[in-house]
């Protein structure tokens, strides 16, 4: 399996600044790469899966960019234009009749690929899990819905929305949903801060959680 | 009553109509008030503080005199920010945040989690078999408490008030079981990545079977209540159908998808914390129906006191076998102990770090305050909740903190088909299909 480049990098050991650094620690960098693309064979029932949308789907190899197996996991990697082909066909000719919702994530440092979008699919009838991943930049954050092929994703989307700013085009009411209407940003993303107060304690001041010393 | 001045909602005119507001009171008089409009179609809003919405939850009701001819739910009124939180604290701090999510199964939420971290740590082997079996017993038992609020408060909603009386009793003793055996009635965060927090107390199998034997016994008395009484049925018999179509398009898991024939339980199919080795069925319904989810859930719960007991069969084997990962990289160095107020330090390792060596205080110190690294990459773990799949979305940078947790919770998703089960039903019918699906707002809002 090979890595993909740098997920996140760490400076320093304790989130340390501005004070004295006589350990040295302080100058310790670290970058931590995440799972990258798989070969064949990729195990299982991955193979089958794989095969089965091959045959299904001409455009296979354009439309997934990479395929990932790690810790016992698929997850394939699809082209935002080319999501709502590929989960049509997912749902009717492999019969991944279930999403199980969808889950945002945002990576600030992978330029051009800043918002992740993961859709778990399960499929009832072959007792089977895979997972769907699109990469889209924060500057067109926009994606084709996917309502119309599982009706639940419309509450998962307007979360998703909610949340990171995803704007899933053709979705049928794209609000707000968990954070009042008039809400300015979007909480989970990395630049969005915790926020909280210092809380005063017996004379000293316990900072919010979010501008704690830790391990960053 | 209408004629009652709110200040915070009066009754006023608008260009939709006029907007009345209502707090109590005489019903016939509202009736009144609102028949001497021409319009048939009246806007009903039910909540977010309606003692029939289970919780916090907003229900917008368009009526045709008393049918339902669109139903939209609102949401949010419960958000606490659970998962962005969960990013600035340690993996093992993760777990006191996420079983606050859905408070009627805590123990659900802690296992997940806890399941999704040991996937992502690779070391979901070497949990040892006496924690996995402890998860399970406290999870069924968790499960009996969770139906005992969605029966009680159900037939409560449609005015029976007995089921309410003897379901909290029951509630009770397995409440009594999680403070015995992890300090607290609920969100204990007993599970912890790697095991759970400490080892049962001494007697705690004989008591447990005990309270499954008084268990078996005090079903009874809602069974006789409400199986086949013709009140019940009225209410609830041919109400809220969603059929598996339905179910799988909307997402839909647990008794709602079980109510339809299809016999899918996580436990079964995709077993995880050894229930490969228990016997137990899937129960399942061929109604579609308020009906049949009922029945579901007073059928699995003599499911779960079957678990129970060959957990306390396999417990008693297991005397003495760790709880926790042997990888002290990561097991949590203290060992609790149950004092009586609660979980509380060990002073046998307080004495330990304090005073015999100073290796095992610094380590202590470093994994308490700093946390174990989990290698980077993304999981996703399902336990089946009372409330059907509710899986994890964990996403790790290879810090000590998670970089992104997403709870698939399922009262979330299957709130989503109340919309399906009530247009074109009574307004009545309502307030029974939201009891079936048996949302948790904790857990919807998260």
């Amino acid at each position: 399996m090979t890595k993909e480049k740098d997920l996140s990098v760490g400076h320093g050991l304790f989130g340390t600044s501005g004070t004295g650094d006589t350990s040295g620690f302080g100058g310790l960098v670290r970058s931590v790469a995440k799972p990258g693309s798989s070969e064949r064979p990729y195990g299982g029932y991955f193979d089958d899966v794989a095969d089965d949308l091959e045959r299904a789907y001409p455009d296979f190899s354009d439309a997934i960019e990479r395929v990932v197996v790690d810790r016992d996991e698929l997850t394939l990697h699809v082209k935002r234009e080319k999501i709502a082909e590929v989960a049509l066909i997912l749902r009717d000719k492999l019969l991944f009749e279930m999403c199980l919702g969808v889950s945002g994530v945002h990576y600030p440092n992978e330029t051009g690929r800043e918002l992740h979008v993961v859709y778990p699919l399960l499929s009832m009838t072959r007792n089977q899990r895979i997972r769907l991943e699109v990469s889209i930049p924060e500057s067109d954050p926009h994606l084709p819905s996917l309502v119309e092929v599982w009706g639940g994703n419309n509450w998962n989307e307007r979360e998703t929305f909610d949340m990171f700013g995803i704007i899933f085009d053709g979705h049928p009411g794209l609000t707000r949903i968990l954070m009042p209407d008039d809400w300015r940003g979007h909480p989970q993303r990395k630049d969005y801060p915790l926020g909280g107060i210092p809380v005063e304690y017996k004379g000293a001041t316990v900072p919010p959680p979010n501008e704690r010393r830790s391990y960053r | 009553m209408s004629t009652m001045q709110d200040p915070y909602a009066s009754s006023r005119e608008t260009t939709e109509g006029t907007v009345f507001s209502v707090t109590g009171g005489d019903w016939d008089s509202l009736v009144t008030e609102i028949g001497a409009t021409k319009e048939e179609r009246v806007v009903v809003n039910m909540g977010p503080q309606h003692p029939s919405t289970h919780g916090v939850l907003r229900l917008v009701l368009e009526l045709e005199g008393e049918t339902v001819t669109e139903l939209r739910a609102g949401i949010g009124y419960l958000h606490t920010g659970i998962e962005k939180n969960a990013e600035y604290r340690s993996w093992t701090q993760g777990v006191t945040f996420v079983t606050r999510m859905d408070y009627l199964a805590p123990l659900f939420n802690e296992t997940a989690y806890c399941l999704g971290v040991e996937k992502l740590l690779g070391i979901t082997d070497d949990v040892p078999e006496r924690a996995s079996v402890i998860r399970v017993m406290m999870m069924e038992f968790n499960r009996i408490s969770s139906h005992m609020v969605a029966l009680g408060t159900g037939a409560l909603e449609l005015g029976a008030l007995s089921p309410m009386i003897f379901c909290f009793r029951e509630r009770e003793k397995c409440l009594d079981v999680f403070e015995m055996v992890a300090g607290l009635r609920m969100n204990m965060a007993y599970v912890r990545p790697g095991g759970v927090a400490q080892d049962l107390p001494p007697n705690a199998l004989s008591k447990i079977r005990e309270v499954v034997k008084e268990l078996r016994r005090d079903f009874k008395d809602n069974d006789s209540i409400l199986i086949g009484n013709t009140i019940w049925m009225g209410r609830t018999a041919g109400v809220g159908y969603l059929d598996l179509a339905g179910c799988t398009t909307l997402g839909i898991t647990g008794p709602v998808l079980r109510s339809t024939g299809m016999p899918w339980d996580l436990r079964k199919m995709q077993p995880y914390c050894g229930y490969e080795d228990y016997n137990f069925d899937v129960v399942t319904a061929d109604t579609c129906d308020v009906y049949g989810r009922f029945l579901i859930r007073m059928n699995e719960l003599e499911q779960s006191l079957r678990i129970i007991e060959q957990c306390v069969d396999k417990l008693e084997k297991l005397q003495g076998a760790p709880v926790m990962v042997a990888d002290k990289k990561i097991a949590w160095p203290s060992q609790l102990a149950l004092g009586g107020d609660g979980l509380g330090n060990s002073l046998e390792h307080i004495r330990d770090i304090m005073g015999e060596s100073m290796e095992s205080l610094i380590h202590h110190f470093k994994l308490v305050t700093e946390g174990f690294r989990v290698p980077a990459g993304q999981v996703y773990a399902a336990v089946e909740s009372p409330r059907g799949e509710l899986g994890v979305h964990l996403v790790s940078d290879g810090g000590t903190k998670p970089y992104r947790l997403h709870f698939r919770e399922p009262s979330f998703n299957n709130l989503q088909s109340t919309s399906a089960m009530c247009e074109g039903s009574l307004i009545a019918d309502v307030v029974a299909a939201v009891a079936s699906i048996d949302p948790v707002m904790g857990g919807v809002d998260r």
